[in-house]
């Protein structure tokens, strides 16, 4: 799990879709100066990275009153909204922090459907058992066919207990009971899953609220973490996603996943701006290992093309 | 933010001259506006650039709309033209050929590939004379997928091949048409695993379990949610795998949805099927309107817009009729007002779709040539004309008729034919008029927005102008 690999694995994610974007911005500025042309050109590039026509506008339009002296290459140009854009991000790096002294602290994990909230649970638990922090995994989505089995599979991978029901469990029941399992049994952790929700969905997200509320009547301060999941590949309908979750039950921080593709995530530049949400994590693989602190300059510099 | 952008239509518009034809900087002003719009409903930036250089190109110069604003009429354009991209043609599961027929599910990971299975093999086995179907986990990455799948199958009541541990998906694909063929199984599906490295070998894996299935169908999952990645995704497996059609998932969901635009501009793939739910029935014909009108979001507009079209329309028909029973001859407007209603109803060929027995009415209406191909040429002529000459037509002498063949880009011959079939359009309606007394104006010849569909007297009036051969019977 070396610092190193993970960088050049995102890289090598964004690097494929950023081949052109890289090639376009150098073809921009080499030699020129930054004209409303060029920022425009620009400013498109940003757009189609996801981060947005409004946060594009935004960042370009500060270029635009930036003074370069003379000539601008595009690096400089790129190296600069890298720094700008790492420094927007940078505070929000902050990877999951479990209290020592909570037995257990209890995270809950919810997104919408697909977004790889299973997996992350199984590559955090993995992730804490390796340093001798004991998870217990509740198999919290009793909606989807065969979810329950795919959260086993993991907790066999990791070594970490999972209380299951069944399919069609109420799982604010069953979040309940993995409390009290997690907390006689002394844990350190509880990762609570749940089953995907579109949060337009008013019944599935009430739901969602009804586990917060049955879990705090265990532990007042509980869920201590309540991690939203978001894609990767996911356009502007993330802003929609974090609004609706944090409204209903107080987002305390996200992970991105599938950032080993060819998306390149930039929604959550707007995002940062907008919610100011920790970044815990980022998902780079299907794998255990495959789950990476979130490292804004890299991740910057990612998204611009630069090595 | 964006929910005001009909409103910032208003005002940018609201000062601006409503007459004539669409100026060049009319139509910028509110494709400024719809550039924002699209891109917020993450249609993938080359795509946008060219629908608005196309919209451009097709709006500037038109006539403007009585009763909306010049950003209200190009915003209706796009809407038009968005809903034309999306489903100019309907596509079902092809499932022609040999039964056994195989359909492989392709996609990232989590786009709802195995959901999308199910549901697939749940409709085609429960449609009407449906055949037998089997469905087939490839998937051997995710934990538990194969499971998935086979808890799908029972809830859904379609057979699932048994999952051998370490067995490798195109081997997977080939036991499934063997088991298929030998249990006289109609159509099987076959699940794979997602893939996000759009370049790695796992894309040639898809590549070889397609041709291990000998699939004609190669159907892309994607999810309504997807940003401007879409066309990556979407380019790489119609390239590498042979995409050839698109499911859109989580419709249901708030998503303005643009992937769906990107993806169909890019792979030129029908987009076949949407999932609007996570249960089993939660599948759905694609919806061109539905989905263009989300992605616009401008659906107020649209609708004003249309509003207003049927009232000149209503308009126009009073018009005409005021004319008709007065007496007075009609001009090349009404007749202009004719042909495009006419058209809107489907062009002669969806028009006589509609009725019964028209089989060989359409024969004859073939080898006369009355195809939509001259009602386009014929209203391209109209256009081209000033309103000064469509009023009265008399003036449109040898010069004019060269520069209306130029404007229109036909041969004068093709203007005069058509002067000469007003003229006897016109006599016709004289006729009619003294034959029908006053006020009985052919159905459905005025008034389209009220009836809709015209009558039987109203299509022969139509065919008879546009000189069908006589004696034609509906
Ligand atoms: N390549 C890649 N795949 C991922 C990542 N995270 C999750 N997945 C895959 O995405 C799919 C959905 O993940 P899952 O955890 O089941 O999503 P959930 O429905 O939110 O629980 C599975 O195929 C996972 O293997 C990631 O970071 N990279
Ligand atoms: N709301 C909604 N959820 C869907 C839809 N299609 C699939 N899902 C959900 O998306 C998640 C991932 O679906 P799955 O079929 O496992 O995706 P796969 O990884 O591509 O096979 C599951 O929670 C499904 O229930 C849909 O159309 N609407
Ligand atoms: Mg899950
Ligand atoms: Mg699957």
């Amino acid at each position: 799990m070396s610092e190193e690999g993970w960088l050049s694995r995102l890289r090598a994610g964004l690097d494929r879709s950023s081949g052109r974007f890289t090639r376009s911005i150098g073809a921009i500025f080499a030699g020129r100066r930054l004209d409303d042309g060029a920022l425009e050109e620009l400013e498109e590039i940003l757009i189609a990275g996801d981060l947005g026509v409004a946060t594009a506008a935004a960042l370009t339009g500060e270029l635009a009153g930036k003074r370069f002296d003379g000539e601008v290459t595009g690096e400089e140009v790129r190296a600069h909204l890298a720094e700008r854009i790492a420094g927007i991000l940078a505070p929000l790096a902050r990877p999951l922090e479990p209290d020592p002294d909570r037995k257990p602290h209890v995270v809950l994990v919810m997104g919408v459907n697909g977004v790889g909230k299973t997996t992350t649970i199984g590559k955090l638990a993995g992730h804490f058992a390796e340093r001798d922090r004991k998870a217990v995994l509740a198999a919290g989505d009793t909606f989807r066919a065969a979810a329950i089995e795919q959260l086993q599979v993991w907790g066999r991978r990791t070594g970490c207990a999972v209380v299951a029901g069944k399919r069609g469990d109420d799982a604010a029941g069953l979040a309940y009971g993995a409390l009290e399992t997690a907390r006689d049994g002394r844990a350190d952790l509880l990762f609570i899953d749940t089953a995907g929700r579109l949060h337009n969905k008013d019944g599935l997200m009430a739901e969602l609220r009804k586990i917060v509320r049955v879990l705090g009547k265990l532990d007042g301060t509980a869920p201590h973490d309540r991690i939203l999941v978001l894609d990767a590949t996911t356009g502007q309908n993330a802003h929609a996603q974090v609004e609706a979750f944090r409204d209903m039950c107080g987002v305390t921080g996200l992970v991105v996943t599938k950032l080993d593709g060819s998306a390149r995530g930039g929604v959550i530049v707007g995002l940062a701006d907008r919610f100011g949400l920790p970044i815990h994590a980022v998902g780079v693989g299907e794998g255990p290992d495959d789950l990476r602190p979130f490292d804004a300059g890299a991740f910057a510099r990612s998204l611009m093309g630069l090595s | 933010m964006f929910e005001h952008l009909s409103d910032r239509l208003e005002g940018v518009f609201d000062k601006l001259k409503r007459k004539g034809a669409l100026r060049d900087e009319d139509v910028a002003a509110a494709l400024r506006e719809v550039r924002v719009a699209l891109l917020e409903a993450d249609v993938a930036l080359p795509v946008v650039k060219d629908l608005v250089a196309a919209v451009r190109e097709s709006a500037t110069g038109r006539e403007a709309m009585r009763g909306v604003n010049p950003g209200q009429q190009v915003v209706k354009i796009v809407h038009d033209r968005l809903v034309e991209t999306l489903g100019a043609e309907a596509a079902g599961i092809d499932l022609a050929g040999e039964p056994p027929v195989a359909i492989v599910m392709v996609g990232l990971q989590g786009s709802g590939k195995t959901t999308s299975t199910a549901k697939i093999a749940r409709w085609l086995q429960g449609r009407a004379g449906g055949g037998k179907v089997l469905m087939a986990s490839l998937d051997v990455r995710r934990p538990a997928a194969q499971r998935q799948l086979a808890v799908l199958g029972e809830q859904a009541g379609v057979a699932v091949l048994d999952a051998i541990m370490g067995e490798l998906p195109v081997q997977i694909a080939r036991r499934a048409m063997d088991r298929a063929r030998k249990t006289g199984i109609d159509a099987v599906l076959l699940d794979t695993a997602g893939r996000l490295h759009l370049d790695d070998e796992s894309m040639e894996e898809a590549a070889r379990v397609r041709e291990a299935s000998g699939a004609r169908e190669v159907l892309l999952v994607a999810d309504a949610m997807t940003g401007q990645d879409a066309v990556n995704v979407a380019s790489a497996f119609k390239e590498r795998v042979g995409v050839t059609g698109i499911v859109m998932t989580r419709v249901d969901g708030d998503a303005r949805g643009g992937a769906a635009l990107s993806m169909r501009a890019v792979t030129g793939c029908p987009i076949k099927l949407m999932g609007t739910g996570e249960a089993l029935d939660a599948l759905e014909a694609f919806h061109p309107e539905r989905v263009a009108g989300r992605i616009l979001g401008m659906g107020d507009v649209v609708s004003l817009v249309e509003k207003a079209a049927e009232t000149i329309e209503r308009e126009d028909a009073e018009r005409f009729r005021r004319k008709f029973e007065k007496g007075r001859s009609f001009d090349l407007d009404d007749m202009r007002v004719q042909l495009g209603q006419l058209r809107k109803m489907g062009g002669m060929d969806g028009l006589l779709g509609l009725l019964p027995g028209v089989a060989k009415a359409r024969k004859q209406m073939a080898a006369a040539r009355v195809d939509d191909a001259v009602l386009g040429r014929q209203e391209a002529i109209l256009s081209s004309m000033t309103p000064g000459e469509r009023r009265d037509p008399r003036i449109v002498h040898a010069s004019r008729k060269r520069r209306i063949a130029a404007g229109s880009g036909v041969r004068v011959q093709d203007v005069n034919r058509l002067l000469k079939q007003f003229q006897e359009m016109n006599g016709m309606m004289k006729k009619v008029r003294k034959m029908g007394g006053k006020g009985r104006l052919p159905a459905g010849m005025g008034t389209p927005g009220a009836g809709g569909m015209p009558g039987q007297a109203g299509i022969e009036e139509m065919a008879r102008n546009l000189k069908l051969p006589p004696g034609l019977k509906f």
